[in-house]
């Protein structure tokens, strides 16, 4: 038998993005984090030593820093830091060309219909397959504008004089213990750069998969958008399901310059035993807008709160965000809002769904200091649940200082009643379809502020969230 | 072929409410069930519709001679039973459009979708006989309809579906006169000799517009008395009270 048969026989495949391939890594930092380990990251990426510094004094502080368990659910102490495996990689430089990616690595992102997805609606993408990126390449009229879309390794290495000024700046290693731990052992992630005044019509996507089993992905994310410059982008992650959980914390800091936009969406789809502790944040310039469109579904916990810091001028934030939680899942997800200048506007609506077992929190945090005025917040969060055991909480806290700035917060709690699916069901729909379309009744709205390609996506998705779900 | 029920008892929370109902509806004609409250019209279609709350004991309906106590609610649907509400559920954030589309494709086998284009024009061709405002497509099932729109759109939902065996539970509570006409109107343009109704209501105002060949009386958990259309006149006129009393001395 040829290696690629032996390769794809050892293949499982589901609809669920439920297969993985045998492991025939090139590079591999073994289990457990300390200083070796980061060394080790940083010999393979020919790192400068600001870097190699940065990341062993981001070490130190994730070491020191406790759990935030105090606030946020218990199960964050099953992560066994020291049998994750920091690094995974088969050493190859991202191609531009799908064909020169290695064989199991394409098909496990033609599987996910990436190459595909890439001729009909994208303007650039970046396949990453653990630590690595396998794959990049943007349209060639986009890097003739001076569009730069690579992953964070390229990025770092051939254009610090951009990359330097914005790393770290508007998420710190010390913002909490897992942006600490990425700061320490960050590999891969998409490094995007838009000059002044242009706009990038089509989205730019990275896509994140995991592969390995007792692995930890750390993809680090910066993009910065010049004056008057437009960017979507796009991220979708997946992994398969395996015995042990798996670790997935990334950063991700947005950068808009004055009246620059930035549209940063999100759909994951995690295997529910990954850990997902996520730190995002935008930093909106004067007049710049910073929108947030975050899709959770799957994983053991979330833990989410994307952020917008106004710092301009009527600089705008958005966070739209859906969460669904599933038997054996926590959705902890929410949103930031720090105003910092007059004028400023944020909106957060959030949708979270409880299914089974499943629990969603929802913590959101608007803050308008006294010295400010003419700033404005508007604050939804609805909760759907589906059957009595599932759980929902929400703690928003606004803070408002001063008396000329315009608030308003509503929050619903609501449920599909048996006799809903009665109703939908006496007309011939099964079970199963009858809680989807609830279900995507519950989220349509949002599911609008989706591009077409991605709420299919969602749809379907959803569709085979409720098809496990009813007995 | 008929929808037929015999000797149909069922329990809700073990309190027994049918105590041995038989009818039937042959194709073609439309049955009224009149009663007093609490004789269990209610009760009978969302029994036969199969509402999980409902325990048969003892009797079987069947649709054409095909047995449906064992079939789950959708699939007696598909079997071609449709059940006008009472009160109609909502479902938010559903379009109308989306869910008469979704009650149609779920008829269809698997691979094969809907025209569009086909579709659009049936159900605007149905909400112009209904005098439904073409806006109804895009609201939410149900959700901020009057008692009226409600009852409008159960019609409309049973003329796009075509089902052969149409229960109607209270169609008329909840109606002005107006209303009731154009669900009238509706209704007795779907009556066809491929097609049975059975008409549940408590006053006979519904029966002047939808007309039954056969009006039957339901009274704790039976039919006590069944007869042509002037027995509704009959009860109207006399009471509830007078079937009591005969059923007492009988």
């Amino acid at each position: 038998m040829s290696q690629d048969q032996a390769t794809l026989d050892a293949v499982t495949i589901d609809d669920s993005g439920d297969f993985s391939f045998p492991e025939d890594y090139q590079h591999d930092a073994g289990t457990g984090l300390n200083e070796a380990t980061l060394d080790y990251i940083s010999d393979i990426k020919k790192e400068d030593d600001w870097i190699r510094d940065f990341r062993k004094k981001a070490l130190k502080i994730f070491n020191d820093k406790p759990m935030p368990t105090h606030w946020a659910s218990k199960d964050l102490e099953n992560i066994k830091f020291q049998d994750i495996r920091y690094y995974l990689s088969q050493g190859q430089k991202p191609t531009r060309s799908w064909d020169e990616v290695p064989d199991d690595v394409k098909q496990t992102f033609e599987r996910l219909g990436i190459p595909e997805k890439e001729r009909k609606f994208l303007a650039g993408v970046e396949a990453q397959f653990d630590s690595e990126a396998a794959y990049s390449n943007v349209k060639e009229e986009l890097e003739k504008q001076g569009v730069i879309f690579v992953n964070s390794t390229e990025g770092l290495r051939e254009h610090p004089e951009i990359f330097r000024k914005w790393f770290g700046k508007v998420i710190p290693t010390g913002d909490n213990k897992f942006s600490a731990l990425n700061s320490a052992v960050f590999s891969g992630g998409s490094f995007i750069y838009v000059p002044p005044g242009v706009k990038v019509a089509h989205p730019l996507q990275a896509y994140f998969r995991i592969n390995a089993e007792n692995f930890g992905q750390f993809e680090r994310t910066l993009i910065i958008v010049d004056e008057g410059a437009e960017v979507t982008y796009m991220e979708g992650c997946t992994a398969p399901k395996f015995e042990t959980a798996t670790l997935h914390s990334a950063v991700v800091e947005l950068v808009a310059m004055k009246d620059a936009k930035i549209q940063y969406i999100t759909v994951q789809n995690w295997s529910n035993n990954v850990f997902n502790l996520v730190t995002k944040r935008g930093l909106a310039h004067e007049n710049a807008e910073i929108r947030w469109i975050d899709c959770n579904i799957g994983s053991r916990l979330t833990m989410k709160y994307p952020g917008v810091i106004m710092k301009g001028r009527k600089a705008r934030g958005e966070v739209i965000s859906i969460a669904l939680a599933n038997d054996g899942q926590h959705q902890d997800t929410g949103a930031k809002m720090i105003h910092a200048a007059d004028e400023t506007t944020s909106n957060v609506v959030s949708k979270s769904i409880s299914v089974g077992k499943g629990r969603s929190t929802y913590r959101g945090q608007v803050h308008i200091p006294k010295h400010l005025k003419g700033c404005k917040n508007n604050t939804e969060c609805d909760a759907l649940l589906i059957n009595t055991n599932s759980r929902t909480d929400t703690y928003p806290a606004i803070t408002v200082r001063g008396n000329k700035h315009a608030t308003q917060h509503e929050a619903s709690v609501s449920q599909v009643s048996e006799d809903q699916i009665f109703y939908m069901q006496q007309r011939g729909l099964s079970e199963a379809e009858a809680m989807s379309l609830s279900v995507n009744g519950f989220i349509n709205d949002l599911a609008r502020e989706f591009p077409m390609e991605y709420s299919v996506e969602l749809k379907r998705l959803i569709d085979l969230e409720m098809e496990g779900s009813v007995g | 072929m008929s929808l037929k029920i015999d000797n149909l008892h069922a329990s809700v929370e073990d309190i027994e409410i049918l105590k041995g109902l038989t009818l039937e509806i042959p194709k073609g004609e439309v049955h009224a069930i009149m009663g007093p409250n609490g004789s269990g019209k209610s009760t009978l279609s969302k029994v036969i519709a199969g509402h999980e709350d409902y325990e048969v004991t003892e009797g079987s309906v069947t649709i054409d001679g095909e047995d449906i106590l064992e079939m789950e609610i959708d699939e007696r649907s598909r079997a071609g039973l449709f059940l006008a509400f009472q009160y109609p559920h909502e479902v938010p954030g559903v379009s109308n459009a989306n869910f008469i589309r979704a009650a149609l494709q779920s008829r269809l086998p698997d691979g094969e979708e809907i025209d569009a284009v086909a579709y659009y024009k049936d159900l605007y061709a149905k909400m112009d006989e209904l005098e439904m405002d073409r806006k109804f497509t895009g609201r939410s099932v149900n959700e901020g309809f009057s008692g009226g729109e409600k009852k409008r759109n159960e019609i409309l939902q049973m003329m796009m579906l075509e089902p052969k065996y149409c229960i109607m539970d209270e169609t008329d509570s909840g109606l002005d006169i107006d209303a009731l006409r154009v669900v009238a109107k509706g209704v007795n343009a779907m009556r066809s000799p491929d097609r049975g109704f059975l008409v549940i209501t408590h006053y006979q105002r519904l029966l002047d517009y939808i007309v039954p060949d056969v009006v039957h009386v339901l009274y704790d958990g039976k039919i006590v008395k069944s007869g042509e259309k002037d027995l509704a006149l009959e009860l109207e006129e006399k009471g509830y009270d007078w079937v009591k009393t005969e059923l007492a001395a009988a």
